[in-house]
């Protein structure tokens, strides 16, 4: 049994110790927000946060995640819709949403990391893929949320 | 030979053809496609007023989708045609999956995919006996491609919603004892002239039930539309943002296993035998053979696709061509282009021979390219005794019905397909491989789900690719005057044909050997002469239908030889281009707005550039340019305007979206995409080596919706993708002088 925090609760899972994150969420806890892409960390479709920092959830084993907290995009929003989940619906940036929760999760991430990030930062930090190319809408939503997290309206 | 003049061919000419014709005519008027009021799932709280709509206690309008929601927006455009007609407040619209049932097949792919001309009856008639006898009961299908959903939704839907409104208007008529020439709906709710509510539609609900349908009342004048051309919210957006959007593989049920699968090295290739490698490990169940390969099914995907990575030996019966790779392809194609017999040839205007000439030549070429939508393949199936019940991100749940029912032995009718969310199709998720692999294993497990799933190695090395593609272009330019002019225009394209394939795969058709025809539409310049000719490749590897299909590569070819021909004529490319469009208003006024909104014709810094393309594509008309700064080898793509007539735009949120999916789509596949074959098998595997643009490259954006005065309704799904290639190669050679022909677009 591996034991972890999932979105705020304790969590214990018995799987294989190499089997990758996302795989424990998807299969054994039907936590199915955190996309599989690619499975080589390549896309970052699987984004989770451990403890509070973005990793592609594909390319991380369960034995590595025991006993720290993980946050997936389920737990995002309690009750109120995170500022991130605002600014995507505000700027309608989700197309076939396949990769928007992984890309919500590593903005919410940069944006702990950097309240005012500019361009350059959202280049460096959000690499992963959206072939319905939904980039200029998912950058000016980073602006946006930026904004609704330092107060303004 | 048979010679095409129909411009499009979309989905499969060949297998659609014959209840394509009948339901064309079934379908001649809208209210025929009404539906009755229980067809539409109705539930107890519930009213069906039409086919396509009903509406609940809690006031909401529930509108029956019956196409898939791949990132286009479907659901929301299709329910704005519904709502505005019925009047209805936005924030109480919702949607539903709609039924398998005849009004809701989309007949306009049907005479978009027929292949002949009006004039062919002889073979109009011959195809559509011969494809109703394989067919049997298939009238037409539920299918979602060919940018053609609006187009099909855009008269029964309004009248749907149409019908709807009276219903609600006379039945709150009787409710409240007044004249229906008094009432109004009005922001959902029937009103009296002066405001005052009589009725809310939940108020409705038990007395439309004793009402009977009229006949349709006239549709609104669009000056009259309050919701259609509003850049109004998307339905679907609010469960994307949360991670409670269902797409095929977050299908969850009591039981369910999953199954992975390793397909046949080479294409064609079938798993003769297996052996595993030691014990089976306790999660899982079995091994099987499954069509074109073979699955491991248990109840972790991740260690079924590990035991078939490791752990278990299968002896391959080998394809067609095991032997393959891209250099022999290309000489068997260059081989073609020198001697091969045109499977098509179309002249237009009047050849004739100058005095004095000049000939100038260029040959492109384009790729294969996978289409990685970022959901990977997947299915799932549970198969018992007498039926199969299907959950699939989908875009053909009738083709998808048709193999499952031939995969299990069944009737049509014992067969329930149920779409999800797509996550990305782009032409990918019409094919029938994988619903036949998840019925296969959901066979072998009686009465248990399995949800099959492709790896992403498995998606790049096992897809139906968008066609490589071999173009000669030539030209004669008259020099008996001072200046040069052109005189004719001639090429000669060799490629696969996806729609032939298509029907071969999906019902064992005959190939036609006919080419796509979209790949070989006419470019709208009008040259003095203009003669084509395609050749049709035989081959093994599988081709698809790819986000535009032939436009992708067509319209490289086409737009970069006209730049190429305006400079032999020392002409500006986009006033070359004006005056070859001079008949024609909608393309000029497309082609000078993105022209303007580009600032063509202004300075830039040395290294950088702008380049233009137009391309017409299901029925609607996009120029782009592009501007980019070529540092080194490196093509980076700054801005890229955009211009489109669509016809009246239901949501111009959604085209601007559509532009712009488009266009990145486009870009990926212009600078990065190409799939290549050695030993008869794809190279590639993942996004490592078969990337997609991200957002550091994406180009700064700018979509302009031009108003022509056309009402005809253009898709808007593909036709942002197909300039966007030409734009750039044209602007690498404004920036560098250097002319790239192949596709990806690369300097070094």
């Amino acid at each position: 049994m591996i034991a972890f925090t999932l979105n705020g609760e304790a969590r214990k899972v018995d799987a294989e110790p190499d089997k990758p994150l996302l795989w424990v969420l998807r299969e054994d806890l039907d936590i199915v927000g955190p996309k599989f892409g690619c499975g080589v960390a390549a896309c970052g479709a699987c984004t989770v946060h451990v403890e509070d920092a973005p990793v592609r959830s594909c390319s991380i084993s369960i034995a590595d995640v025991a006993g720290k907290a993980v946050l997936t995009i389920e737990g995002l929003s309690r009750g109120r819709l995170h500022a991130v989940q605002q600014a995507w619906i505000e700027q309608q940036v989700p197309q076939c949403g396949y990769c928007q929760p992984g890309f919500i999760m590593a903005a919410v991430a940069l944006l702990k990391d950097k309240p005012n990030p500019s361009d350059a930062d959202i280049d460096e930090a959000l690499t992963n893929i959206c072939r319905c190319g939904t980039y200029s809408a998912i950058r000016r939503a980073v602006h946006r949320a930026a904004a609704i997290l330092s107060g303004a309206s | 030979m048979k010679v095409f003049t129909r411009r499009r061919l979309v989905i499969g000419g060949g297998i659609v053809g014959a209840g394509l014709l009948a339901v064309g005519f079934w379908f001649a008027r809208e209210r025929d496609r009404l539906g009755s009021r229980t067809l539409f799932n109705v539930k107890p709280d519930q009213a069906g007023l039409n086919g396509w709509v009903k509406i609940a206690r809690d006031n909401s309008v529930i509108v029956a989708i019956p196409r898939a929601e791949m990132g286009q927006g479907v659901q929301t455009a299709l329910a704005m045609l519904v709502a505005e007609e019925m009047d209805a407040r936005w924030s109480q619209v919702r949607v539903e999956e709609a039924p398998d049932d005849v009004v809701y097949r989309n007949v306009e792919i049907l005479i978009d995919a027929l292949p002949f001309s009006p004039e062919e009856t002889g073979t109009v008639v011959d195809v559509a006996h011969w494809a109703a006898g394989k067919l049997g009961g298939v009238l037409g299908v539920l299918a979602t491609g060919g940018s053609t959903s609006t187009r099909d939704a855009w008269l029964p839907m309004r009248t749907a919603g149409a019908v709807a409104r009276d219903l609600l208007l006379r039945a709150a008529s009787r409710k409240a004892g007044v004249p229906v020439g008094e009432l109004s709906v009005t922001d959902g709710e029937v009103r009296r002239q002066d405001g005052a509510r009589v009725a809310t539609f939940g108020e409705l609900i038990g007395a439309v039930a004793d009402l009977s349908a009229m006949p349709p009342p006239p549709l609104k004048r669009p000056s009259e539309f309050k919701l259609i051309g509003k850049p109004l919210p998307r339905l679907d957006i609010p469960a994307k943002v949360i991670g409670a959007a269902t797409f095929g593989i977050d299908v969850r049920m009591p039981g369910l296993r999953y199954a992975a699968v390793q397909n046949a090295p080479t294409f064609g290739g079938e798993a003769l035998s297996f052996k595993v490698k030691g014990e089976l490990p306790k999660n899982i169940d079995k091994v099987v053979i499954v069509p074109g390969g073979i699955a491991a099914i248990g109840s972790s995907w991740w260690r079924a696709n590990k035991l078939l990575n490791e752990g278990v030996e299968v002896q391959w019966r080998p394809g067609p061509e095991p032997a393959l790779d891209s250099a022999s392809l290309w000489k068997r194609y260059a081989a073609l282009m020198e001697a091969g017999q045109a499977a098509l040839t179309r002249t237009l205007g009047e050849e004739s021979k100058p005095a004095k000439s000049r000939q100038i030549e260029a040959i492109y070429q384009a790729p294969y390219l996978a289409h990685t939508a970022m959901e990977p393949m997947n299915c799932t199936a549970r198969a018992s005794r007498n039926s199969v019940e299907v959950w699939m991100p989908n875009q053909a749940p009738s083709l998808m019905r048709l193999a499952a029912a031939e995969t299990a032995g069944l009737k049509q009718q014992q067969v329930t397909v149920h779409t999800t969310f797509l996550g990305g199709g782009f032409g990918r998720r019409a094919e029938v491989d994988l619903v036949r692999q998840a019925v296969t294993c959901a066979m072998a497990m009686p009465d248990q789900p399995v949800q099959l799933l492709w790896s992403r190695e498995q998606d790049i090395r096992h897809d139906c690719y968008r066609p490589m593609a071999l173009a000669r272009w030539r030209a004669e330019l008259d020099t008996a005057g001072p200046t040069p002019k052109l005189a004719s225009v001639a090429k000669r394209q060799v490629a696969q044909s996806p729609s032939d394939q298509f029907g071969v795969r999906i019902a064992g058709l005959p190939a036609q050997g006919s080419p796509e025809s979209n790949a070989v539409e006419n470019p709208p310049y009008a040259f003095p002469f203009y003669r084509l000719e395609a050749i049709v490749a035989e081959g093994s590897v599988p081709v698809g239908f790819w986000r535009s299909v032939g436009h992708s590569h067509t319209a490289f070819f086409d737009e970069s030889f006209v730049d190429e021909l305006a400079l032999a004529l020392g002409k500006d490319p986009f006033e070359f281009r004006r005056e070859l469009l001079a008949g024609k208003p909608r393309h000029l006024k497309v082609l000078e707005t993105a022209a303007r909104e580009a600032a063509w014709g202004q300075k830039l810094p040395a290294g950088s550039g702008r380049g233009m393309a137009l391309r017409p594509s299901f029925g609607s008309i996009v120029a782009q340019v592009a501007e980019v700064a070529v540092n080194g080898s490196t093509i980076q793509v700054k801005r890229v305007t955009c211009a489109i007539d669509c016809g009246p735009p239901v949501n111009p949120a959604i085209v601007r979206a559509q532009m712009e999916s488009g266009i990145v789509y486009g870009l990926s596949a212009a600078l990065y995409g190409e799939i290549t074959l050695k030993d008869g098998a794809v190279e590639q595997a993942n996004f490592p080596d078969y990337d997609a643009l991200r957002l550091a490259d994406a180009p700064a954006m700018s979509v302009h919706l031009v108003d022509t005065g056309s009402t005809y309704i253009g898709g808007v799904g593909e036709p942002g993708t197909p300039p966007i290639a030409p734009a750039v190669a044209n602007a690498v050679f404004a920036a560098t002088g250097k002319r790239l022909r192949s596709l990806p677009l690369r300097l070094a």
